[in-house]
């Protein structure tokens, strides 16, 4: 049964992933070379352990929408994302991207209400606040100016400061640990530093809203946990470190990614501008093109599962890696193409199935936001220098821009 | 497309409140309070909805939870 794939010997050995990016504008080629050997082959991660990968849309969707993957990264055959990937677990408690039903069920309802569209809209003039305060910044200092450290990442780390109620003076500590936390330049004793940093912050701040509530997100979460009878201080802590993790990092990456991108595609930017009404869709159409999270769409089968002809036995890694669901052509016709008017609101780049992207409505709101002003105020930035010169974080759970020279 | 009658329903058990309904039509969701779960306003989706309702519960909702008849 587990031959059912009838590979005729010799079998090459599996490919592994994470597999690297060529160009910083494509998925890894090796994508489109797995695409043609069928909806899923077998790949292998970096500590070795065997799993299944697919580069179908459909087919990601199957396994990350299916009720025995799991997304316990502890279990045996996660797929390991760097070395020693599940050594940080211990550090993880309260971290609803890792948990499985029911405990996920009962900790992403307390938190998705807080999470909605509608919610996400009433905070549009914070967010407005932040990104024109970060443009005059700009404006007002010196040329040229790296916009990952003196905008994307402080826009972004505001604004999940503003979400949390962090301290403004903090935030310097909190920007510089999150980095620290997800690159994979990290040593494993810098990794549980930083957290261990973020945490005292973190912890430090639900102390004192346990004393006094307030109308803020973290007060809400208490008062929720309370009535659910699950209030224990450092799960909170615990949410409350993955909620920064899961939004400053990505956000900016995205932010100074997605300027790259519009800078690379004049006629669409140039639209744009002229219509800014066109930003949802620019923005998806980022979202895709770039897919920042490629690797997150892991999960691990907990029993033997049979997808699409193939059997998958129990403690197999499922990979979906999701910017190759993202040239899906089957999906987006002319894939490679950036077309800001192609429906790409079926993108994976939030992943899919229970464990989607609690926070994609407030980063398509602080992206539309940003993406418009930026090029309201200054509409002719450019980057300054080539953009071939330019440094692509390779090495990071989250694809982005180690630095972005820009002038105008 | 437009002339069948479609009867929608979203499975709270199975909702997670990600709001790819509302993205796709927000004439025909809506996410409630406290918990983000999906209220259909609009059983009998109107035509002009009617394919954005589809490609909401074939392709965008993640937890499959939309049901549609007809
Ligand atoms: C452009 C920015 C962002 C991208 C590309 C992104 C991407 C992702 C991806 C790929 C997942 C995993 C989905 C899966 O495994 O199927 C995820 C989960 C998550 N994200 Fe985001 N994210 C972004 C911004 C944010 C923000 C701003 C927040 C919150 C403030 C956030 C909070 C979360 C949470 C809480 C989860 C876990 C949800 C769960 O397990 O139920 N993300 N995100
Ligand atoms: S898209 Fe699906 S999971 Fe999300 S709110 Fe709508 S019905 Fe619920």
């Amino acid at each position: 049964m587990t031959e059912a794939q009838a590979v005729p010997a010799p079998t090459p050995a599996p490919p592994t992933f994470p597999m690297p990016r060529a160009c910083p504008f494509a998925p890894p080629a090796a994508y489109s070379e797995l695409a043609e050997k069928g909806p899923l082959t077998p790949v292998v991660d970096v500590e070795g352990t065997a799993g299944w990968l697919t580069t179908r849309h459909d087919v990601a969707r199957d396994l990350l929408a299916h009720p025995k993957a799991s997304k316990n990264l502890l279990r045996p055959g996660f797929p390991a994302l760097f070395p020693g990937a599940a050594a940080l677990a211990g550090e993880i408690k309260g971290f609803l991207i890792w948990m499985d039903p029911p405990e996920h069920t009962l900790y992403r309802h307390m938190l998705a209400g807080e999470f909605t569209m509608r919610r996400v809209q009433t905070m549009r003039p914070q967010i407005e606040k932040i990104v024109d305060e970060g443009i005059t910044r700009l404006l007002d200092g010196p040329r040229p100016v790296d916009l990952v450290h003196e905008f994307a990442l402080p826009t972004a780390s505001l604004l999940i400061s503003e979400l949390l109620g962090v301290p403004y003076s903090e935030r310097d500590l909190f920007q510089h640990a999150t980095g620290a936390i997800l690159s994979h330049e990290s040593t494993q004793e810098q990794r549980k530093n930083a957290f261990i940093q973020v945490r005292g912050l973190l912890s430090r701040v639900i102390a004192e809203r346990t004393e006094n509530l307030g109308d803020d997100l973290l007060s809400t979460l208490i008062r929720k946990y309370r009535e659910a009878d699950v209030f224990d201080h450092d799960h909170l802590v615990g949410m409350a470190v993955m909620l920064l993790g899961a939004g400053h990092e990505t956000t900016a990456n995205m932010i100074a990614l997605g300027t790259l991108g519009l800078l690379q595609q004049p006629e669409a930017l140039a639209e744009f501008k002229a219509d800014p009404a066109l930003a949802p869709k620019v923005v998806d159409e980022l979202l895709r093109y770039f897919s920042i999270g490629d690797h997150v769409t892991c999960r691990v089968a907990t029993e033997d599962i049979e997808v699409r002809g193939v059997h998958i036995p129990a403690g197999s890694g499922l990979i979906a890696p999701n910017a190759a669901a993202n040239r899906d052509p089957a999906v987006f016709p002319n894939p490679d193409a950036f077309d800001i008017h192609r429906n790409s609101k079926s993108h994976l780049a939030f992943g899919f199935g229970i464990h989607q992207c609690l926070g994609q409505h407030l980063a398509r709101l602080e992206l539309e936001i940003v993406f418009t002003e930026l090029f309201r105020r200054i509409p002719d930035l450019r980057v300054d220098g080539e953009v071939a010169d330019l440094q692509f974080k390779d090495q990071a759970l989250f694809y982005g821009l180690h630095r972005l020279p820009v002038t105008w | 497309m437009g002339e069948t009658t479609m009867r929608v329903t979203v499975d709270h058990d199975l909702c997670v409140g990600a709001g790819q309904c509302v993205r796709a039509a927000p004439e025909v969701f809506e996410q409630r309070d406290p918990d983000g779960k999906s209220t259909v306003l609009q059983p009998v989706p109107d035509a002009q909805y009617q394919a954005a309702v589809r490609e909401a519960a074939a392709r965008m909702c993640p937890a499959r939870a939309i049901n549609i008849e007809g």
